[in-house]
C-alpha cells in the first residue's frame, strides 16, 4: 500500500490547503479517545481482567452471537438485496427506507421494539408462548437483537455492489441459457463478492457492539445473554479497571474487523 | 449560497479547534455555569430521586424567587464519576452510602454527607399478579420468570442480602443494570417477578403491583445528600440540603413511599 501511493502521480488534487486542519482536528478528534483508554489501562492486571470467568463468558457469548447473527444477515439479507436492488419492485425508495430504519433508529428504541412483538404478550410472543417458545431472556433474543440493527449494513452494502455491477454478464449468461440459480451462483455472487465480504464484516462488527437492543430485549445474565458490551456497562460500576480492559478488547477487535475490510478494500484498489 | 455554507462550516470548525485547545486543562476545575441574573444551582441527583426532587426543585425555587434549579438524573456511580472528572454540581444526593464515600474521599463534598431518605426493596409484579407472587419464597417457585439488578449495582446487592436472611436461592432469568431495567420487564409482562423499591414499584403508577415482604428490612437503603465544594454560592448549596432533609422535603419523600432516615 505505501509502495503503490509513492508511485501514483503527485499532481493538482483539487483540494485547498486549508481543508488539511479541519480534516486533522477531525482525525485527532477520532484517534485521541482511543489513546486516551490506552492510557486508562491497567497493564499489570490486564491480562487477569480479561481472563476472568465473567470476561471470558461475555466474549465467548458476544462471538458466538454475533457469528450466528451475521449468518442470519447472510441468509435473509442478500435476497433482501437482490430484490432491492434487481427485483421488478414498486416503491423501492420506500421498501429501502424500511430496510434501513434500524440504522438510524437509536437501538433501544429498536430493543422495545423487539419487546413488544416477540416478548411475552407482544403480539407475536403471545402465539410462541402458546407454542412452548420463549424468545425474550434467551440468547435467540440477543442473535435477533443484534440481526435487527446490523442486518442494513448487508442489505446497503451489498445493494450498492449490486447497482453498480449492473446486470450485463447475467443477461449474456442468460441468453448462453444458465439457469437464474446458476447465473447467480457463477456470475452475480463472484461479481460482488468484495461488496458481500465488506457487508458481512460490518454487520459482524456491528453485532458485536450491540448494546442498547441487547439490553432492551433481552436482558442481562452471565453465560446466556450478557455480551461484551454488556459486561463493560456493568463492569464499570464496581471495577472500572476491568471495564477499561474489556473496552480495550473490544476496540481491538472492532480495529481487526475493520482492518480486515478496508485493508481487502485498499488492497483491491491498487490492484486496479 | 454554497460559498455561506462552507464559510459557516469554517466558522464552526474554528470553534472546534479552539475548544480542542483548552479541553485537557479545563478538566479539574468548576465550569462555567454561570447565568446572568438570579442564582443558580446544580443538584446532581440519583435517578430514583427523580419525581420527588423535581417536585422540591419547583418548591424551593418557590420559596427563593429568583433562583434557578437545574437537575441532572442518573445512576449514583454515573453522577460521582462526572463529578470526579470534573462536572460542575453544587449538592450530590446518592442512592447509596458507598457511592457518597467514593466523593467524599476525592474531597468534592463540604462538611459530612447527611442521610436524609431510606428505601426498602418490595416485590413488583405485572397488574393482577399472573404468576401468584405473594411471598419472597413464591420467587423461587420453579417457572417463576424472576429479574433482579445485578449484584455489581445497589438495588441487586441488596436482593442478595434479602434473599441469605430469607434463606432462598434467587434464580433470575436476567441480571438487570438498573431498577428501571428490572421495573420495565415487569411493566411489559416478561418477567412474573421483579425486585425493585417501594418507591419505584409506587411511582410506576399502577402499572405493576407492589408485593411487600418481611425480608427486606434485612436490607435498607441509606440515601446521603451533601453540599459539593467549588461553588459560587455555597450557602444556596446547603439551604438546598437543608430543605430536602426538613419538612416540606420529608412529606415529599414520604409521600413518594421513602422512610425518614
Amino acid at each position: 500500500m505505501p509502495a503503490s501511493a509513492r508511485r501514483s502521480p503527485r499532481g493538482y488534487t483539487g483540494i485547498p490547503r486549508w481543508v488539511y486542519v479541519p480534516a486533522a482536528v477531525g482525525l485527532l478528534f477520532v484517534v485521541v479517545p482511543f489513546v486516551g483508554i490506552l492510557a486508562r489501562v491497567d497493564w499489570a492486571h490486564f491480562v487477569p481482567l480479561i481472563t476472568s470467568e465473567s470476561s471470558l463468558a461475555a466474549l465467548r457469548l458476544s462471538l458466538e452471537t454475533a457469528l450466528a447473527s451475521t449468518a442470519a444477515c447472510l441468509l435473509i439479507g442478500v435476497p433482501m438485496a437482490l430484490v432491492l436492488a434487481r427485483g421488478p419492485v414498486r416503491g423501492r425508495r420506500w421498501l429501502r427506507g424500511l430496510v434501513l430504519l434500524p440504522l438510524v433508529l437509536p437501538p433501544v428504541v429498536g430493543g422495545l421494539a423487539l419487546l413488544y412483538t416477540f416478548g411475552r404478550v407482544g403480539f407475536v410472543g403471545r402465539w410462541l408462548e402458546v407454542a412452548g417458545l420463549q424468545i425474550a431472556f434467551t440468547t435467540m433474543a440477543v442473535v435477533m437483537a443484534q440481526a435487527f440493527v446490523s442486518l442494513p449494513f448487508l442489505v446497503v452494502s451489498l445493494e450498492g455492489g449490486l447497482r453498480t455491477a449492473g446486470g450485463r454478464y447475467e443477461a449474456v449468461a442468460a441468453t448462453l441459457g444458465a439457469a437464474p440459480s446458476h447465473v447467480f451462483r457463477r456470475v452475480t455472487l463472484p461479481l460482488v463478492l468484495p461488496g458481500l465480504v465488506s457487508g458481512l464484516v460490518l454487520s459482524f462488527a456491528r453485532s458485536l457492539g450491540e448494546f442498547g437492543a441487547t439490553l432492551t430485549f433481552a436482558g442481562s445474565l452471565q453465560g446466556v445473554t450478557r455480551t461484551l458490551p454488556l459486561e463493560v456497562y456493568l463492569q464499570r460500576e464496581v471495577d472500572p479497571d476491568a471495564a477499561v480492559a474489556l473496552a480495550l478488547v473490544l476496540v481491538v477487535l472492532a480495529g481487526a474487523v475493520v482492518g480486515i475490510v478496508y485493508g481487502r478494500r485498499a488492497a483491491g484498489t491498487a490492484e486496479r | 449560497m454554497k460559498r455561506s455554507l462552507s464559510a459557516a462550516a469554517v466558522v464552526v470548525l474554528a470553534g472546534l479547534l479552539t475548544g480542542c485547545g483548552g479541553g485537557p486543562r479545563a478538566g479539574n476545575g468548576v465550569g462555567p455555569s454561570s447565568t446572568s441574573g438570579g442564582a443558580s444551582l446544580t443538584v446532581f441527583a440519583a435517578a430514583s430521586l427523580r419525581a420527588t426532587f423535581t417536585e422540591l426543585g419547583h418548591e424551593f425555587e418557590a420559596a427563593h424567587p429568583g433562583t434557578k434549579v437545574t437537575f441532572s438524573f442518573g445512576g449514583s456511580s454515573d453522577l460521582v464519576a462526572q463529578l470526579q472528572n470534573g462536572a460542575p454540581a453544587d449538592v450530590f444526593a446518592s442512592a447509596d452510602e458507598a457511592n457518597m464515600t467514593k466523593a467524599t474521599t476525592a474531597g468534592l463534598t463540604t462538611g459530612a454527607p447527611q442521610i436524609f431518605a431510606t428505601n426498602v426493596l418490595e416485590i413488583a409484579v405485572p397488574k393482577g399478579n399472573p404468576a401468584g407472587i405473594h411471598s419472597f419464597q413464591d420467587l423461587a417457585k420453579s417457572g417463576t420468570r424472576l429479574v433482579v439488578c445485578a449484584q455489581q449495582v445497589p438495588c441487586g446487592a441488596a436482593a442478595q442480602k434479602a434473599a441469605q436472611v430469607a434463606g432462598v436461592a434467587l434464580k433470575p432469568v436476567s441480571e438487570e443494570q438498573s431498577v428501571t431495567d428490572v421495573l420495565g420487564k415487569v411493566i411489559s409482562g416478561d418477567a412474573d417477578a421483579g425486585l425493585v423499591y417501594v418507591t419505584d414499584a409506587k411511582g410506576a403508577g399502577g402499572k405493576v403491583d407492589g408485593v411487600n415482604f418481611s425480608e427486606s428490612s434485612a436490607a435498607v437503603n441509606r440515601y446521603p445528600i451533601a453540599a459539593l465544594k467549588g461553588v459560587k454560592d455555597s450557602a444556596l448549596a446547603q439551604e438546598f440540603v437543608d430543605f430536602v432533609r426538613g419538612s416540606q422535603g420529608r412529606k415529599v419523600l414520604g409521600d413518594a413511599g421513602f422512610g425518614a432516615p
